[in-house]
């Protein structure tokens, strides 16, 4: 009966602690950051913008 | 009171991984955010040359502000002091979003400073960027 009541018990303060312990996680909103940025400022795929200015010139001179 | 042990390790793992995966990664791919990435990155093509110039910086809380508006001809300050305050407007929505997107809204701030740190360590060598002392020249 004891260990039943310790049981109830322990169910009941686990989900507290956890609950507390949701912190901001840095590591991972970094993370989230990068990713965004190098979307933003094209960082990851640098080589697309000359590309097309490639195709740009070369296309007036083919006509 | 092996089933009551049985139970808690149950609860214990489902919590715990849980726990785990909500720590992992944050979420970023919600159409909200999708389009003021969009917007961003479309409205970079033009303050690309106004960051290389000088005439506009990377602030210590995630934004962007006008740090010297003779860099820019007369007739173009209009527009810049326009591109900036649509900047920040969708970089203030982007923090705000992600923070919604991932269930705790009361993050936003922390998201921002995350950003402010990011932006300044990947802008381009020669990017004016704020820190405590005030602008300076990456």
């Amino acid at each position: 009966m004891k260990n039943w009541m310790l049981g109830l018990a322990l169910v009941c303060v686990i989900p507290a602690c956890v609950t507390i312990n949701i912190y901001f996680p840095a590591a991972a909103a970094e993370k989230a950051a990068d990713k965004i940025i190098d979307d933003v400022w094209q960082l990851k795929n640098g080589a697309g913008k000359p590309a097309v200015n490639k195709e740009e010139l070369a296309a007036p001179s083919a006509q | 009171m092996k089933k009551i042990l049985l139970g808690l390790v149950l609860l214990a793992t489902l919590i715990g991984s849980q726990f785990v995966a909500a720590a992992a990664d944050l979420e970023v791919n919600t159409p909200a955010i999708s389009a003021i990435k969009n917007s961003m990155q479309a409205r970079h093509t033009q303050l690309g040359a106004f960051y290389a110039s000088g005439a506009i910086g990377l602030t210590k809380d995630g934004l962007i502000a006008v740090k010297d508006a003779n860099a820019v001809p007369l007739a173009q300050r209009g527009a810049l002091t326009g591109l900036v305050k649509d900047e920040n407007a969708d970089r203030s929505r982007l923090y705000k979003e992600i923070a919604v997107a991932n269930g705790h809204p009361e993050w936003q701030a922390e998201i921002q400073s995350t950003f402010a740190g990011r932006w300044i360590d990947k802008a381009q060598s020669g990017w004016w960027v704020q820190g405590a002392g005030g602008w300076t020249q990456k």
